[in-house]
C-alpha cells in the first residue's frame, strides 16, 4: 500500500554536508519522523535525528521540512503533494552537531539566567490558594513544550549570531511573563529586567514565533506585548521619572531598568545596530555561503504584520508616556536609517506562489 | 587500544541517572542535602518520558472529598495491586503524596484549582475518591518542568555562592549510562558516552540512584519512547542487584496498531462506552463469542440487546466490549491469532457506523483531534485498528521500602520512579505513577546523600573495569559482520509481541525463552555503522543487550508464576491463586545467566491489614492467613 516518495535530507557535521537523495517508501497515514525511522532501518542507519514521544509532547523532533520549521512528528506525509519532494535541513539558527541534530545549549543557557520563581516567605506548603481564572493566564505559557522552534525563527538571532549574548528569546519571554503573571510570585520586577537583561526591547512583534509554536501559544499577544506594555508603562512613565529625580536626588535612581540601562553593554540601545524590523530574512554572507555550498534553506521572507493595535483598532497613542517627542517610528525606534546593504529585506511578491 | 581512548572524569558525591520524575526529585534532594550532584540523561533536559504522562498525580489532599485520606488511599493501592504491593512502599506512598505535591507549588507549579482555591482532583479508574491532581492534559508536562526549574533556581542559588551554575548540580543531557562500576561489592561510578560526540565518560562516585524509567521498547506495539529500553534495570542486575515482580507489565486492550503515527496511542475506553464496537477482518462483532461464564448473567447475548443497553441499561444486559480489560485483551488476540485480524496485527474499533459524526466530535473531541492531525484518520469515517498495547513496568529493581537502596549484592545503589519494583504490585493504579516518582524520588536521593557520608573512605574504580567498558561500547561499530541493530530490536519485539505479550500461554513462553538465547547469540554479534558522532544504530546496538536481558526476566518469571494476576494473564490459569500471592519472584544473574528465585511477601502490619474488610480480604489471602487476621480482629475486639 505504501509509494515510493522522494526525500532530500541534509547530512553532515559543523565541517558542512549537503542534501542527500533519499527514495523511501511512504504509508498511508504517516508522518515525517516515520519516514525518517524508516530510513534509519534501512538504507541509513546513522542518520542522526532527535524524537522521543512521537506525539507533540515533548518537543525533541524538531527541524525545518521544506523550510518551514516544524516538528517531525506532527507534519503528516499526505500534506505534501504525491510528488512533492520532501527536504528535511536542521534548525538553522544553531549549530549542526550532525544531520538533524542541532546544538541547542543556547537555550538552556537563557533557561539559567532567567530568574527562577520567587516563593512567598510566608505561605506554607499545602496553603497555597489560587484561583482557577488567575493561574490560567500563566498555565497557557506552561504548556511550551520547549522545541526552541519560535527561537529559531526569531530573526533577531536566526542570522544574528552576535544577537545571541543580549536576546533571550521569546520562549524565555513567556518565561518571563509567566511569572510575572503567576499570582504568588514574589518578584516585582519581572518586566523590567526582560527589557534590561534579556533582550525584549530588540522584539519588533513580527509574530514569527507565534505562528510556529505547535502548542499554539500566543506569545506576541498574551506574552510579550503585555510585559513590553507595562514595562513601558513603568520605564517612561514621566511622573514615577520625575518622582525618583525629585525624591532621590543624588542616589542612583531606583527602578532596576533605569540604572541597568545607563550601566549596560548588553542594553540594546548599544548592540541594535544588526537589528532591523518587520523582516527576517537577511541576506547575510554565511547565509549565501551555504547557499552555494548546496544548502537550499528555502529562504523566504516572514511576511511583514500590521503593528498592535488598541480596542479602538488605533495604534496606540503613547506620546505622553513614552521617552521621546512624537509617535514612535512605524519601523521601529530601534532602527536607524539608511539600513546597511546587508540587512535589507527583499520579500518577491510571487514569494508564496511556489 | 584503550590506552588511546580518551575518557573525561568527573567526581560527584552523588550520580542520578535519569531525568525523569524520579531523576530530577532525587537529584534535587542530595543536593539540597549539601552533596555534588550529577543528573544524567539519555535525552535532552525537560524531554524525558514523564512528559507524555496525561491524567495526573494520585494524592490523598483531600480537596475535592475530604473524606479522603491516606488509609483510602493505601487501600486503594493495594486493591489495584492485588495485595502483591510491598505494603511499606504503598503506606509511605499513600502518606507523603500529599506533602510531595504541595513542595511542587513551592517549586513554582501551577496545577488546575478548585472553587476555593485549592488544587483541583479528579476522578480515575481504581481510586474511590477524586485524587488525582492535574493540569489540563498535560500533568507530566508540568511535572518535569517544574522540577527542571527547580533544579535551575538551586543552580542560580550556587552561582551566586560559587561564582559557577555547575558548582554543585550539573546536568549532563544526551548521555547514555552503560555500566556501573564497583570496588568489590560497592558502587564506584558509572561509564557512560556522550550522544553527541560518541566520547566516553567516567563518573566516579560512590552513590548512584536509578531512575531509568521502563521497558516498553521491546514491544511491538508500545506507547513508550526509544528511551524505554530497560538500561537502568540491566545495570542494576549487572551491578548484583535484583529485580522482582518483572512477569508484571500493564497492557492496554486498545492501543492503535495502524497507521504507523499513531502506532501505540491509547484509545480510550470511553469510546466502547459510547458505542464503539470490535469487529475482526471478516466484519463480525466477535466479542459476543467471549464473554466467560461468570459474566453470563450481567452481559447481552445478542447485537440487538446489546445495542439497545446504550439507550436503556436498566431493561437490557451490557455489550459485551465492555467486559473487563483483560477479557477484552484476551478476545483481541484470539481473533489476532486466528488469523482474523487485520494486517497491522489488530481489529477494527468501529464507531463511524454507529454514531452520526457530530455525536462523536462531542462526545470524543480530543480522540477526534488527536487522530485527525496525527493521522489524518477520520474516526468519524473509518473504523480504527486496535490491538494490546505495552505500557508501564510494574517490575523493577528490588529496593527497601524506606530508603530505595537496592538489595542484592551490591551497596551505593538506589532506585526510584519506574525502574524500582514492587510499589504498584501486580498492577498500577492512573496517576499513582507521578506521585510515586516524587515519594520515592526523594528519598532516593536522600538516603545516597546520608549513604555517601557514611563512607569513611571513597571506593576506587578499577581501571580494567573502564576498558572492559570501553571495549563493549566499542564492539558493534569494529564488526562489520553482525547484524543491524534495528533488525535485531524488530525481531526482539517480534518474539516480546507475539509470545510474551497480554494473553500468556506455557508453550508460548517456554518458546520465547529459546528464540531470546538464540537472539542473545545474534545481539552479541551486531554490528553498527557510520562513526561515534550521534549514531543512532550504535546507541540502539548497546541497548540491545540491556532489551534482552529484560525480556529474558520478563519470560522466566511468566512462565513460572502460574496463575493470572494484575498485569499477567495466563490463560492455562486464568484464575488468582492465594498462594502465589505469597510469593515475590526474584531475578538476579550468574554470571550472564538469569537466575530465578522465589521470595515470600513481606507481612502487613496489623494496623494496615486491619483496615481492610474480612470479605476483602478472603478474595485473596489464604486460609491460614485468614485465620490469623480473625485472631487479630478477635483481640482487637477485646
Ligand atoms: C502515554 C503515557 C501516559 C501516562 N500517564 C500517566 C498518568 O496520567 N499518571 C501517572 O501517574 N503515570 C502515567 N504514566 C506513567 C509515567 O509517566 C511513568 O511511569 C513515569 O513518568 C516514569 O518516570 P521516571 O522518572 O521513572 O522515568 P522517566 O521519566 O521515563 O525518565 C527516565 C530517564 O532516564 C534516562 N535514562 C534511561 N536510561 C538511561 C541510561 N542508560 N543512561 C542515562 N540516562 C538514562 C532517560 O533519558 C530519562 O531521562 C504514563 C505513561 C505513558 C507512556
Ligand atoms: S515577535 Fe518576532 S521579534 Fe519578537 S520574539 Fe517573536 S519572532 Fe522574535
Ligand atoms: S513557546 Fe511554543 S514554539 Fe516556543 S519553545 Fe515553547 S512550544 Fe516551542
Ligand atoms: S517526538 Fe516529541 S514532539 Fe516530536
Amino acid at each position: 500500500m505504501g509509494s515510493k516518495r522522494q526525500f532530500r535530507i541534509w547530512r553532515g557535521d559543523e565541517d558542512g554536508g549537503d542534501l542527500q537523495d533519499y527514495m523511501v517508501e511512504v504509508n498511508e497515514g504517516e508522518v515525517v519522523l516515520d519516514v525518517i525511522h524508516r530510513l534509519q532501518a534501512t538504507d541509513a542507519p546513522d542518520l542522526a535525528c532527535r524524537w522521543n514521544c512521537k506525539a507533540g509532547k515533548c518537543g525533541s523532533c524538531s527541524m525545518e521540512i521544506n523550510g518551514k520549521p516544524r516538528l517531525a512528528c506532527m507534519t503528516r506525509m499526505s500534506t505534501f503533494e504525491p510528488d512533492e519532494t520532501v527536504s528535511v535541513t536542521p534548525l538553522r539558527t544553531f549549530p549542526v552537531i550532525r544531520d538533524l541534530v542541532t546544538d541547542v545549549s543556547f537555550n538552556y543557557e537563557k533557561a539559567r539566567e532567567t530568574p527562577a520563581f520567587a516563593p512567598p516567605a510566608d505561605v506554607p506548603p499545602g496553603d497555597y490558594r489560587m484561583q482557577q481564572v488567575d493561574v490560567e493566564r500563566s498555565q497557557e505559557f506552561r504548556k511550551c513544550i520547549e522545541c526552541f522552534l519560535c527561537q529559531n525563527v526569531c530573526h533577531v538571532i536566526r542570522d544574528h549570531e552576535e544577537n545571541k549574548p543580549a536576546f533571550s528569546g521569546p520562549r524565555f519571554f513567556i518565561r518571563a511573563a509567566e511569572l510575572d503573571m503567576h499570582p504568588l510570585d514574589t518578584r516585582t520586577d519581572r518586566k523590567e529586567y526582560a527589557q534590561a537583561e534579556m533582550g525584549l526591547g530588540y522584539c519588533n512583534i513580527t509574530k514569527c514565533c507565534t505562528e510556529v509554536c505547535p502548542e499554539h501559544i500566543k506569545i506576541t499577544d498574551n506574552g510579550i506585548i503585555p510585559m513590553k506594555e507595562r514595562a513601558v508603562d513603568r520605564r517612561y512613565d514621566p511622573l514615577v521619572w520625575l518622582g525618583s529625580k525629585i525624591f532621590r536626588r543624588g542616589e542612583t535612581p531606583q527602578t532596576s531598568v533605569t540604572s541597568a540601562r545607563a550601566a549596560g553593554p548588553a542594553t540594546p540601545s548599544t548592540t541594535r545596530g544588526g537589528v532591523h524590523s518587520h523582516a527576517g530574512g537577511s541576506h547575510d554572507p554565511q547565509a549565501e555561503a551555504q547557499a552555494q555550498s548546496g544548502v537550499n534553506w528555502h529562504r523566504e521572507v516572514p511576511h511583514p504584520t500590521a503593528p498592535a493595535v488598541d480596542e479602538r483598532g488605533k495604534l496606540p497613542l503613547t506620546e505622553l508616556t513614552f521617552d521621546r517627542a512624537a509617535a514612535p517610528s512605524p519601523f521601529g525606534d530601534d532602527v536607524t536609517f539608511p539600513l546597511p546593504p546587508e540587512h535589507l529585506n527583499f520579500a518577491h511578491p510571487e514569494q508564496d506562489k511556489h | 587500544m584503550t590506552t588511546t581512548t580518551r575518557i573525561e572524569r568527573h567526581h560527584y558525591d552523588v550520580v542520578v541517572i535519569g531525568a525523569g520524575g524520579a531523576g530530577l526529585r532525587a537529584a534535587i534532594e542530595a543536593r539540597l542535602a549539601g552533596k555534588k550532584t550529577a543528573i544524567i540523561s539519555k535525552s535532552l533536559f525537560g524531554k524525558a518520558h514523564t512528559v507524555m504522562a496525561e491524567g495526573g498525580a494520585a494524592a490523598a489532599m483531600g480537596n475535592v472529598n475530604p473524606r479522603d485520606n491516606w488509609q483510602v488511599h493505601f487501600r486503594d493501592t493495594m486493591r489495584g495491586g492485588k495485595f502483591l504491593n510491598n505494603f511499606r512502599m504503598a503506606e509511605l506512598h499513600a502518606k507523603e503524596s500529599p506533602q510531595r505535591i504541595w513542595e511542587l507549588e513551592t517549586y513554582g507549579a501551577l496545577f488546575d484549582r478548585t472553587k476555593t482555591g485549592k488544587i483541583s482532583q479528579r476522578n480515575f479508574g481504581g481510586h474511590e475518591y477524586p485524587r488525582l491532581a492535574h493540569v489540563g492534559d498535560r500533568t507530566g508536562l508540568e511535572l518535569i518542568r517544574t522540577l527542571q526549574q527547580k533544579i535551575v533556581s538551586l543552580q542560580q542559588e550556587d552561582k551566586r555562592e560559587f561564582g559557577s551554575y555547575d558548582a554543585r548540580i550539573r546536568v549532563f543531557a544526551e548521555t547514555t549510562v552503560t555500566e556501573l562500576l564497583l570496588d568489590g561489592d560497592r558502587v564506584a561510578g558509572a561509564f557512560g558516552y556522550y550522544r553527541e560526540s560518541g566520547e566516553f565518560v567516567l563518573f566516579e562516585a560512590p552513590a548512584v540512584v536509578l531512575a531509568t524509567g521502563g521497558v516498553g521498547r521491546s514491544y511491538k506495539v508500545t506507547s513508550n519512547s526509544w528511551e524505554y529500553t530497560g538500561d537502568g534495570h540491566a545495570l542494576a542486575l549487572r551491578a548484583g542487584a535484583n529485580l522482582i515482580n518483572m512477569e508484571f507489565l500493564q497492557f492496554h486492550p486498545t492501543g492503535m496498531v495502524w497507521p504507523p503515527s499513531v502506532k501505540g496511542i491509547l484509545v480510550t475506553e470511553s469510546v466502547r462506552g459510547d458505542g464503539g464496537v470490535l469487529r475482526n477482518s471478516e466484519g463480525k462483532r466477535f466479542m459476543f463469542d467471549y464473554v466467560p461464564d461468570v459474566f453470563r448473567k450481567q452481559y447481552a447475548e445478542t447485537e440487538e440487546e446489546a445495542d439497545r443497553w446504550y439507550t436503556d441499561p436498566d431493561n437490557n444486559r451490557r455489550p459485551p466490549e465492555l467486559l473487563p480489560r483483560d477479557e477484552v485483551a484476551r478476545a483481541i488476540n484470539s481473533e489476532v491469532k486466528a488469523g482474523r485480524g487485520t494486517p497491522a496485527g489488530g481489529v477494527f474499533l468501529d464507531i463511524a457506523s454507529r454514531k452520526s459524526a457530530d455525536e462523536i466530535r462531542r462526545r470524543l473531541p480530543s480522540m477526534y483531534h488527536q487522530f485527525k492531525e496525527l493521522a489524518d484518520v477520520d474516526i468519524t469515517k473509518e473504523p480504527m485498528e486496535v490491538g494490546p498495547t505495552c505500557h508501564y513496568v510494574m517490575g523493577g529493581v528490588e529496593v527497601e521500602p524506606d530508603s530505595g537502596a537496592a538489595v542484592g549484592h551490591v551497596r551505593g545503589l538506589f532506585a526510584a520512579g519506574e525502574v524500582s519494583g514492587g510499589m504498584h504490585g501486580s498492577n498500577r493504579l492512573g496517576g499513582n505513577s507521578l506521585s510515586d516518582l516524587l515519594v520515592f524520588g526523594k528519598r532516593a536521593g536522600g538516603h545516597a546523600a546520608s549513604y555517601a557520608d557514611s563512607l569513611p573512605e571513597r571506593p576506587k574504580v578499577a581501571v580494567q573495569a573502564v576498558e572492559a567498558a570501553v571495549e563493549t561500547a566499542l564492539a558493534p561499530l569494529q564488526r562489520d559482520t553482525g547484524e543491524s541493530p534495528y533488525t535485531l530490536q524488530q525481531d526482539l519485539q517480534a518474539v516480546m509481541g507475539d509470545l510474551v505479550g497480554i494473553i500468556r500461554r506455557e508453550g508460548e513462553l517456554a518458546d520465547a525463552l529459546v528464540r531470546l538465547a538464540e537472539l542473545r547469540e545474534r545481539v552479541a554479534k551486531v554490528s553498527a555503522a557510520g562513526g561515534r558522532r550521534y549514531n543512532p544504530g550504535w546507541h540502539l546496538a548497546l541497548d540491545l543487550r540491556n532489551m534482552l536481558v529484560v525480556s529474558e526476566c520478563t519470560a522466566k518469571a511468566a512462565l513460572e508464576r502460574r496463575e493470572s494476576r494484575g498485569g499477567h494473564t495466563r490463560e492455562d490459569h486464568p484464575a488468582m491463586d492465594p498462594r502465589w500471592r505469597q510469593v515475590n519472584l526474584v531475578c538476579s544473574l550468574e554470571g550472564d545467566a538469569v537466575q530465578l528465585a522465589r521470595k515470600p511477601l513481606p507481612k502487613m502490619r496489623p494496623e494496615l491489614i486491619a483496615l481492610f474488610d474480612r470479605a476483602e480480604l478472603a478474595k485473596y489471602l489464604t486460609d491460614e492467613e485468614l485465620a490469623e487476621f480473625d485472631a487479630l480482629a478477635e483481640e482487637a475486639g477485646n
